[in-house]
């Protein structure tokens, strides 16, 4: 099928109006939840996923991505009035946004913010329509050994860019791929890991484990403040909102620059739209003519970090989509989804099931109108989202994990297991383990080690089979010298600086 | 004796993990008659685990973690670990109002009064919302 028929179809199945209305409720929620300091799209996703087991396929998985590119519009909006970013790929935004917002010009900052989102995140949506199904086609030559070599170069890249510490972050990643091995072994039908409880038989559900780590995680962390943070006013008006024709001339390369290093940022495994927005901003900030006036409220400074991490969202779907890889925490649990309703993503999926394929980015291009007119004239009415207290705010997301869990489940064994990974979650935060290299650890876990006793079983118990096809060899060899990073000391500096950066 | 570091400790504790990941799978097999057996890949993610947090307890540096406001958090998460015991003997409404009383009187120091009204809110809201609109079953 060519890309014009696809999308075509795409829209058949995006413009059905209960799709619309799942588009218009995911972009919403995205909104809201991008906008509350302390609740991410991770945390959002996997609460709500439990519930999307009643939905059908095409409008659950349009309304879950719409919660993940909506959260990114949203996370701006906290970022420029309250230097509280929103969600993390909006750490950056604070820094011209919220310097903007002080000298009065919070309008135009919401405004820029906004249309940037939409360029680039239609720029986002084009790639992944134009890249994907090519590297889906070539993904098919692709055999137990070349998957195995494919997760152990994602995982790496996650491993590489996930924390400050390589050691930690490869401890989450491990841990998690001990949290998936607990269960019933496929091949063998040996118990492993599961303490004589029966419950354990079956493994742990992903779903716990992602709400646990995200939502009750995330709770713990952000009751230690007793304080909440002030809000500055926010303009009302849609005139007020709009940036001048000076403002849009000036950010016309920010725009350009955010959409493209955005989108090859997003394809790659591990690296994010934080950082995506980080070396935007730095590649706006190099490039300027008034590059010493960065950080006191320029334009271009919310322009180019707020297109480069909308931009993210349509690289980070290609992985997903045509390879069954997952590049960040949030793209796992749509992973997770996608297994929960019996799809397999991989090579086969745009083949398969190209309703769902071309629904999805048909519904992204008009998610994206929807959060254009949601977020210029509606900002006022979104800000207000910030003056719900936070002690009515907490309680409702532990309820909704809890119901959440036990209705996918019915367990009660569940529920221990939810606080239980909610108190790692929350000790992996103090401590400074990152939680993304667990979660990716956790849905790779079964497919990798499937991959690698398929591969053996092909080579009758031979390692050489993973080195002796090109294809598996390469993405070793760019594995391990990721992994090796850190002994070249300059190449670890430019590392942990980008993370420290993204930190503070 | 000199403090150790928050590194030190979950070293530890991940290396004691390890080692149990290693020994549990030196009980099953290694390679079969088909291939490799259920312990192969076990065995290799223990020792990665055994071996990186060894590196933490030996290299890991002095860093400093800021723990206030901890007392709070693991409240709470001893709140709800309660509350998520009771469930089977008092039912969602009651262990869910009580968790949520807690924490808005007492982390968030609201008086009783609002925070009794909040948590009869949130139950109300739960109810109405999951077993009426949706068919959710409540715990």
């Amino acid at each position: 099928m060519d890309i014009a028929a696809g999308l075509i179809q795409g829209f058949a199945v995006a413009l059905q109006p209960a799709n619309l209305l799942w588009c218009f409720v995911g972009v919403l929620l995205g909104t809201v939840v991008g906008i509350m300091p302390g609740l991410g799209p991770p945390a959002t996703i996997a609460m709500l996923l439990p519930l999307t087991a009643l939905m059908n396929p095409a409008g659950a998985m349009i309304m879950l991505a719409g919660i993940y590119y909506g959260a990114k519009y949203g996370g701006s909006t906290t970022s420029i009035l309250l230097n509280v970013p929103g969600e993390s790929a909006s750490v950056v935004t604070c820094l011209d946004g919220y310097a903007m917002a002080r000298k009065g010009r919070a309008g135009p900052a919401l405004g820029i913010a906004a249309i940037a989102s939409f360029i680039a995140g239609t720029v986002g949506v084009l790639g992944l329509m134009l890249v994907a199904p090519p590297l889906a086609r070539f993904a098919l030559a692709f055999s137990a050994p070349e998957y195995f070599a494919l997760m152990a170069f994602g995982l790496s890249m996650v491993v590489l860019l996930a924390g400050r510490s390589m050691a930690k972050a490869l401890l989450a990643m491990l841990v998690g791929l001990w949290i998936a091995g607990i269960g019933t072994d496929l091949f063998t039908s040996t118990s492993r890991f599961t303490f004589g409880r029966m419950e354990l038989l079956s493994g742990i559900d992903f779903v716990v484990v992602a709400i646990g780590i995200f939502a009750i995680g995330e709770v713990l962390a952000n009751l230690e403040a007793r304080e909440e943070p002030q809000l500055l006013p926010v303009p009302k008006g849609l005139r007020n909102l709009l940036p001048t024709m000076q403002d849009l001339r000036d950010c016309r390369f920010a725009f350009a620059q955010g959409s493209i290093i955005g989108f090859l940022i997003g394809v790659l495994p591990g690296a994010g739209s934080t950082i995506a927005s980080f070396i935007s901003y730095g590649v706006e900030k190099a490039f300027s003519r008034r590059r010493e006036e960065f950080g006191t409220g320029v334009i271009e400074g919310v322009a180019a970090p707020e297109g480069a991490n909308n931009s993210e969202t349509g690289g980070a779907l290609v992985p997903l989509l045509t390879l069954g890889i997952p590049g960040s925490g949030t793209t796992a649990i749509l992973l997770a989804a996608l297994v929960l309703w019996g799809f397999k993503p991989g090579p086969l999926f745009i083949s398969e099931n190209p309703n769902l394929f071309w629904g999805l980015v048909a519904s992204m291009y008009i998610g994206n109108v929807m959060l254009l007119i949601l977020n210029l004239p509606l900002v006022p009415l979104f800000a207000q989202v910030l003056r719900t207290p936070v002690y009515v705010l907490y309680p409702l997301i532990l309820g909704v994990s809890i119901v959440g869990i036990y209705g996918s489940s019915g367990s009660l064994f569940d529920l221990m297991l939810l606080a239980g990974f909610g108190l790692l979650g929350y000790l992996m935060r103090k401590l400074d383990y990152p939680s993304a290299p667990l979660i990716l650890g956790v849905v790779l876990g079964g497919a990798m080690e499937r991959a690698l006793r398929q591969s053996l079983m092909m080579s009758e118990g031979s390692l050489s089979i993973l080195v002796s096809r090109p294809i598996s060899a390469l993405m070793l060899s760019f594995a391990l010298l990721i992994l090796l990073i850190p002994l070249f000391s300059r190449l670890n500096t430019w590392r942990v600086r980008a993370l420290e950066q993204k930190d503070s | 004796m000199r403090r150790r570091s928050p590194d030190f400790w979950s070293g530890l504790a991940l290396a004691a993990l390890g080692g149990y990941i290693v020994v549990q799978a030196r009980g099953w097999d290694y390679l079969t008659e088909d291939g490799p057996g259920p312990g192969f890949f076990p065995l290799w993610y223990g020792l990665g685990i055994v071996a990186c947090s060894a590196y933490l307890v030996f290299f890991g540096k002095d860093s400093p973690s800021d723990w206030r406001g901890a007392g709070r958090a693991l409240a709470t998460w001893a709140a709800l670990a309660v509350s998520v015991a009771v469930l089977k003997w008092v039912g969602f409404a009651l262990s869910f109002a009580a968790l949520t009383f807690f924490i808005v009187a007492v982390m968030y120091r609201r008086p009783p009064v609002v925070a009794a009204l909040v948590a009869l809110g949130v139950v109300a809201g739960f109810y109405l919302v999951f077993p009426l609109a949706l068919g959710v079953a409540l715990p």
